[in-house]
């Protein structure tokens, strides 16, 4: 029987129940319905409120609170296919009849089980312990940021923190805490941090680092008891964490991540086998010992061991759904590589970390001083990639770990970077995994390079990462993809090169800083210098690169009017115009409302002036009025009234600072904590007429509902009690992002500068037309960097930065107003050099809605033959004779005479033209 | 029609001959081309406003609109082989500039 036409019946449907929320069960869900299967129905239960979330991603959550760590696309739990069950543990389970129970008391049967239970932290069996916190879950990750700011606020002093554990959660929970300006000391029992996956001289290495970035430490030695003083006053702590061997300890707060905990308490009192350490035992095709039962993740006990790293959990995920698809995946083992995701700090190791195999060998840099410590460990024979260990640079890592087990393609010593080896092209094979979250393998990144009949191909890493999912979830495999792309892209005779275009071998940031180094500025002597060729009679750039070098020189020498002679020439078309052009050569008109205040005068003079020009008019999408139809020569005309009555430009034309959207605020609004139209002006006025590689937008909103929607703008500002939260990389258009947070609780002065930097160091090193998010996106280290550059100043730039904005503020002039003072700058608003006023006779318009918008083309032929709507012609548009004419028709049709308008001036009287063009 | 110094270098200007819209376009030195203000992808009259920049050593001017670029001496589109510019002679006579329509 053809199931296409008849549908199996419904209880014939295979029935997957995965128990368990975590990303292992993220992962089988996704895998089983990547494979489009027929007849199979999934049903995920999880304990946890919200759907399976991106665990590895946690410590995000520290700084920023409402990111919700989403995995993969939420749209897999809206597939019919799917249930998610949220808030649903499952309480038992019958191995003979395949039947589960939920705490709900539902009894449901299924085909096939998989277990996802994933583990729990365990706190360190000691007196006291009820004391201790964990660090697993989004709710502890909640608890945990906002015990610490109680803390700090009940205490008039950070409060101080103890973390047991120095592995890589430890050390992740402690940043995450540091980061919230608590007092850390991590306390390990080992030697040296992170020893399950670090050596000892890489081990001591990490150590050093983190004592430089303020960190304590008490190593090699394990708490006793944990003595408690709830009545403790401020200036001691209620928590003393006592040792046996060493002196106490005290603290606010103690949290421990010391390992993991298999959740295997279902599979055991169903009578599966469970391994002694805990976590249930499974093969290597990840059954259990009861049939159509699987465990995956880290309830998964494998060769007596469970193991606490998703990408071992996401390649038991496959293994399995390969299997319930009639596949024979099986499991290779544990892939420990490992990478810490902490601000400051670049570790990573993998493979054989420690040279245990027999006969290895290890190549060895390090350096205490510089506090870096690279290590390769191969075969005897010293060519086959055994594993590594990388601390305070780690740029190898990416570049090596999908060679494990492979031939190296030259000496060890070559891939150690700090040892001066440098990058090496690495040629890897098709079949080599580059993101282990992911599995994705190298041949899968060629082949979406081409991309096929039903994909287009991926040039950039956005598109990439979208269509192949490759590093979408730790993240630490983008370069290397990155990298693998751009070679392949260079083999099928794409175009990487940064160049702008074919008149400068430099990216917009290169350009930028040799202009910046060599304080030229004209395009003539930029092209005599940087440009291919060199010589500015034969060169005489593009439109790609033109702009490019406006906006650069615009951007050093703010207080120089754009159209100057010599830069007046490179602009692009809007700019050249100081107006937005439109699809018939008009312009549209749109003056600067900041932060959308405006008083009903004024509103009044842009009403006249559209009524008096008949312009097009409408809000537009940045809080303004935009207004359209006016031609090159009535640009001066009707900037003249706007600036008399206290308008000026609003670089609606230009690559600058649009708008600064804010919501009325504290001033009115019952829910306000802040004045966030007072502070959308302040920001407003003080970056207006600032080129920048692409538009940008700012948004204030004047508490957390966030009406203003500044998460998605570049620059996004938003009212706490305490000041304002700053978010950075935010944008609307094609594909939209939310906005990172990036300080919290900042004054007016700290924000003021924190925006100065971010947004001159976007301004320098963007490429053209990125937009931030897309620059946050390829900057190696993201929006870690950025923090880093803007917050901690770790480039030493900050003040540069700052000086490069106060020039300009200070350099600021309204360019309208500028260009209206001086008649050699309003002789470029001539329509023609022989005959300056008169109108281009070639526009036509029809009427829709009560305004004018231009003819299409078949409109004019239409009009021609005799068809068609009647086409407005002429020098004057006289739309509103026009209208007068509708409205008296109408009026002595009997229809509303009410309607019928007042006779406002017209500026010229040329009549509708019926049926030309 | 105008005097050489009425056009800037780069800088586009437009200009009525006998109801011809034209667009001229003065190079660096005393070097100046005439084509049709109408972008006939586009279908209006801005070419004057255009880009003007160069292709491999040729003087081209692009489209405000669009950005095709077109070959100033021939009026021939370097993107898309279906458009075209018409080209008018141009020449200067005593500071004059003159177009032939």
């Amino acid at each position: 029987m053809d199931a296409s036409t008849h549908p199996a019946p419904a209880e014939a449907q295979r029935h997957i129940a995965v128990v368990g929320g975590g990303p292992a069960a993220h992962r089988l869900t996704e895998a089983l319905i990547s494979r489009d299967p027929a007849g199979l129905r999934i049903s995920v239960f999880t304990e946890e409120s919200s759907a399976p979330y991106d665990r590895v991603a946690l410590s995000r959550r520290f700084a920023q609170v409402d990111d919700e760590l989403l995995l993969g696309d939420p749209a897999l739990w809206e597939d019919p296919r799917v249930q998610l069950h949220t808030g649903t543990a499952v309480t038992a389970l019958d191995v003979e009849s395949k039947t589960l129970r939920t705490a709900h008391g539902e009894v449901l049967g299924f085909d096939e089980l998989v277990l996802a239970t994933g583990s729990s932290a365990p706190r360190p069996p000691i007196e006291g312990s009820e004391h201790i916190a964990v660090y697993r879950t989004l709710e502890d990750v909640d608890w945990l940021r906002r015990r610490a700011a109680e803390l700090g606020e009940e205490l008039g002093r950070p409060a101080r923190c103890a973390v047991i554990g120095g592995g890589l959660l430890g050390l992740e929970a402690a940043g995450g805490l540091k980061g919230l300006g608590a007092e850390v000391t991590v306390v390990h029992s080992r030697a040296w941090l992170m020893n399950a996956q670090v050596d000892e001289y890489g081990g001591r290495t990490l150590n050093r680092l983190l004592e430089q970035e303020g960190y304590r430490l008490k190593l090699g030695h394990r708490p006793s008891r944990l003595a408690v003083d709830l009545e403790a006053p401020a200036e001691r702590s209620r928590y003393t964490l006592e040792f046996a061997k060493s002196p106490d300890l005290p603290a606010d707060l103690v949290v421990a991540a010391i390992g993991i905990t298999a959740r295997d308490e279902l599979a055991a009192s169903a009578g599966l086998d469970c391994a002694e350490r805990g976590g249930v035992v499974i093969d290597e095709t990840c059954a259990t010992s009861a049939p159509n039962i699987w465990a995956i993740g880290e309830v998964a006990s494998y060769q007596g061991i469970s193991m606490g790293l998703v990408a071992p959990a996401n390649a038991m995920a496959e293994v399995v759904a390969d299997r319930l698809s009639g596949g024979a995946a099986s499991f290779i083992g544990f892939d420990t590589a490992a990478k810490l995701k902490l601000a400051g700090m670049d570790v990573a190791s993998f493979g054989d970390a420690f040279a245990e195999t027999p006969g290895a060998l290890e190549v060895v840099y390090a350096d205490a001083v510089g506090g870096i410590y690279q290590k390769i460990v191969v075969t005897d024979d010293a060519t086959t990639l055994l594993g590594g260990v990388f601390v305070g640079d780690a740029s190898p890592y990416s570049s090596l770990r999908p060679l494990l087990g492979r031939q190296l393609p030259a000496a060890p010593g070559a891939f150690l970077s700090a040892a001066g080896g440098g990058e090496l092209d690495l040629e890897l094979p098709d079949d080599a995994q580059v993101c282990s979250c992911k599995d994705i393998c190298a041949g899968t990144i060629r082949s979406a390079v081409a991309g096929d009949e039903t994909t287009p191909g991926c040039t950039d890493m956005a598109a990439m990462k979208s269509c192949t999912k490759v590093g979408t979830q730790c993240g630490s495999c983008i370069p290397m993809a990155k990298k693998i792309m751009e070679a392949q892209m260079l083999s099928l005779g794409l175009d990487v090169s940064k160049a702008l275009c074919e008149h400068f071998g430099h990216s917009r940031a290169e350009l930028f800083e040799a202009v910046r180094a060599t304080q030229l500025t004209s395009f003539t002597e930029i092209v005599s210098r940087f440009g291919t060729p060199a010589d500015a009679q034969l060169n005489l750039g593009c439109d790609i690169c033109k702009p490019v070098v406006a906006s650069i020189l615009a951007a050093q020498h703010g207080a120089e009017y754009i159209l100057e002679a010599g830069r007046g020439t490179l602009q692009d078309t809007n700019d050249r115009a100081l107006a937005n052009m439109q699809k018939d050569g008009t312009y549209s008109v749109m003056p600067r409302i900041p932060g959308g205040e405006i008083t009903p005068q004024k509103l009044k003079v842009i009403a006249e002036v559209a009524a008096d020009f008949d312009l097009y008019t409408k809000i537009s999408a940045a809080q303004r009025v935009d207004m359209f139809g006016a031609r090159l020569e009535q640009l001066p005309q009707i900037w003249r009234r706007l600036v008399d009555a206290g308008f000026e430009s609003g670089q609606a034309y230009g690559k600058a600072l649009r708008n600064v959207k804010s919501c009325v605020g504290s001033s009115w609004c019952r829910y306000g904590v802040q004045d966030s139209v007072a502070m959308g002006i302040r920001l407003e006025n003080r970056y207006r007429g600032l080129r920048s590689p692409h538009k940008m937008k700012f948004g204030v909103s004047g508490c957390a509902r966030e009406c203003a929607e500044a998460r998605a703008k570049d620059v996004g500002v938003i009212a706490t009690s305490e000041g304002w939260n700053m978010y950075v990389g935010g944008n609307g258009g094609a594909t939209p992002a939310h906005g990172q947070l990036l300080a919290k609780d900042l004054d007016d002065a700290t924000l003021l500068r924190y925006i100065d930097r971010y947004v001159m160091y976007y301004v320098r090193t963007a490429d053209r037309l990125q937009r931030t998010a897309r620059w946050m996106e390829e900057l190696p280290g993201g929006v870690d960097h950025v923090h880093d550059v803007v917050v901690k100043d770790s480039l030493g730039i900050g003040g540069d930065l700052e000086a490069a904005m106060a020039k300009h503020v200070d350099g600021y002039e309204d360019e309208w107003a500028a260009t209206l003072r001086d008649p050699e700058r309003l002789r470029r608003f001539r329509s023609f050099v022989n005959a300056p006023d008169a109108p281009d006779t070639g526009l036509a318009y029809v009427i829709e809605r009560g305004q004018r918008r231009p003819a299409t083309e078949q409109e004019k032929v239409d009009a021609a033959a005799g068809d068609g709507p009647v086409l407005l012609t002429g020098p004057r548009i006289p739309v509103r004779e026009e209208m007068a004419r509708e409205d008296a028709a109408r009026a002595a049709g009997g229809l509303d005479p009410a309607q019928a308008r007042e006779g406002a001036p017209v500026p010229n009287n040329l009549a509708a033209v019926e049926g030309r063009s | 029609m105008c005097q050489v110094e009425d056009l800037e270098p780069m800088w586009g200007e437009a200009a009525l001959v006998e109801g011809t819209q034209i667009a001229l376009i003065r190079l660096h030195g005393e070097t100046i081309h005439a084509v049709s203000q109408w972008d006939p992808y586009a279908c209006a009259n801005v070419m004057s406003r255009g880009i003007v920049g160069s292709k491999a050593g040729r003087p081209t001017l692009a489209s405000p609109i669009h950005k095709q670029p077109y070959d100033l001496a021939t009026g021939r589109c370097l993107s898309d082989e279906a458009l075209q510019l018409r080209s008018y002679p141009v020449r200067v006579e005593a500071g004059i500039v003159e177009v032939k329509v």
